[in-house]
C-alpha cells in the first residue's frame, strides 16, 4: 500500500520482536534495510526472512563507542539513509524505592541515549538530502506510566519528547520526527502470562485482545512513507484503545 | 576578490537564495540574508565539505557574517 522503493533504512533492535517485523514490512514495502542488534544469528534469522540483500551491522547500543560507528557503517553500506527506526531497548523493572542506579542508567542509556546519538548523527545527510523518516518506538508506558517501571516510562517518554523538539527544528528539511506508543503487544514475554495475568491485562484493553508486532510495524511503514510526509512531531498511539490520548 | 570568497559567496547565494550583490563583507546571514539558526548550521556544513575543514562549534558560532566565513576559512585553508 505504501511504496518505499529505494529507501534506505536502518533498524535498531531489529533481532527480535517488533523490530524484526517492522525491517520486514520496511523491506516489503520497497525499501532496502540495514539491521542492528546484539545477537549476530537472530539478525542473520531477519535478513533471511527478509530474502533480499541487508546489511547486518550488529552493535551493543550501552556502548557509545559502538553507537556512533552504526550510522556510518549504515550509510556506507546504504550509500545513504532515508528512515533511522530507533527500536531497540530494554527493561530493568524494579520498584522505585528500590531502582538501582545501574538499572535506571542502563535504561536511559540504551532506550534514550543511544536514540539521541543516532538521531544525531543521521541528520547531517538527511538535511543535505531533504528528505528523512526519523522514527522512535516509545510505549504507551511512556504516556500513561506504570508501577514498576520508573526507569522505563522516562525512557519512553523522554523518547517522545526528544522527538518532539527535534521536529520542530528539522520539519522545513522535509525531515519528520515522530514516536510510536505501543500498547501490550504479543511477544515471546507475553506468552509467557498465566491465564490470570493474561485476563487482567486484557480487561484492560478495549479491543480486548493484544497488538500484533506486524500492526506496530505497518504504522512504521505508514510513518516512512510519501503518504505521512505532513505528519511530524506526532505520537501513534497503536494499543488497542487502552490509552486514548 | 580572492578565491575563497568567490566559492563562499557561491554557497551562500545558492544555499539562502540571495542575490550575489548583496553577500557583502559585512552582510550577516541571519539580520541581513534571511537565514535562520539551522541555515547557519547548513552554511557551515558546506563550508566544511566545500574547503575540507573542520569547523568547531565555537569557532562556527564567531561566523557570522560574510566576511566572517571568508577570514575563516582564508586562515584555515592557508
Amino acid at each position: 500500500m505504501f511504496d518505499l522503493t529505494g529507501k534506505r533504512a536502518l533498524v535498531t533492535g531489529a533481532s527480535g520482536g517488533i523490530g524484526r517485523e517492522i525491517a520486514k514490512a520496511l523491506a516489503a514495502a520497497g525499501a532496502t534495510v540495514a539491521l542492528s542488534g546484539t545477537r549476530v544469528s537472530a539478525l542473520e534469522d531477519t535478513a533471511k526472512e527478509i530474502g533480499k540483500d541487508c546489511p547486518i551491522l550488529p552493535a551493543n547500543l550501552s556502548k557509545l563507542e559502538e553507537v556512533d560507528k552504526l550510522v556510518p557503517a549504515a550509510e556506507a553500506a546504504l550509500g545513504g539513509l532515508d528512515i533511522l527506526v530507533n527500536n531497540a531497548g530494554l527493561t530493568r523493572d524494579n520498584l522505585f524505592m528500590r531502582m538501582k542506579d545501574e538499572e535506571w542508567d542502563e535504561v536511559l542509556a540504551v532506550n534514550l541515549t543511544a536514540a539521541f546519538h543516532l538521531t544525531r548523527s543521521v541528520l547531517r545527510g538527511m538535511m543535505k538530502q531533504r528528505f528523512g523518516r526519523i522514527i522512535g518506538i516509545s510505549s504507551v508506558v511512556g504516556v500513561t506510566g506504570n508501577a514498576g517501571q520508573g526507569n522505563y516510562a522516562a525512557s519512553k517518554a523522554g523518547l517522545i519528547g526528544m522527538n518532539k523538539a527535534l521536529a520542530y527544528e528539522v520539519a522545513s528539511r522535509g525531515i519528520t520526527v515522530n514516536s510510536i506508543a505501543p500498547g501490550f503487544i504479543a511477544s515471546a514475554m507475553t506468552d509467557e502470562l498465566n491465564e490470570k495475568q493474561r485476563e487482567s491485562i486484557l480487561s484492560s484493553i478495549p479491543a480486548a485482545r493484544l497488538g500484533t508486532a506486524q500492526e506496530i510495524a505497518a504504522t512504521a511503514v505508514f510513518l516512512s512513507s510519501d503518504a505521512a510526509g505532513y505528519i511530524t512531531g506526532h505520537t501513534l498511539n497503536v494499543n488497542g484503545g487502552m490509552a486514548m490520548v | 576578490m580572492s578565491d575563497v570568497a568567490d566559492r563562499v559567496r557561491k554557497i551562500v547565494v545558492e544555499h539562502l537564495n540571495v542575490d550575489a550583490e548583496k553577500v557583502v563583507e559585512k552582510a550577516s546571514f541571519i539580520d541581513d540574508l534571511g537565514a535562520d539558526s539551522l541555515d547557519q548550521v547548513e552554511l557551515v556544513m558546506a563550508f566544511e565539505e566545500e574547503f575540507s575543514v573542520e569547523i568547531p562549534d565555537d569557532a562556527a558560532e564567531g561566523i557570522q557574517t560574510f566576511g566572517d566565513a571568508v577570514s575563516f576559512l582564508t586562515k584555515a585553508v592557508g
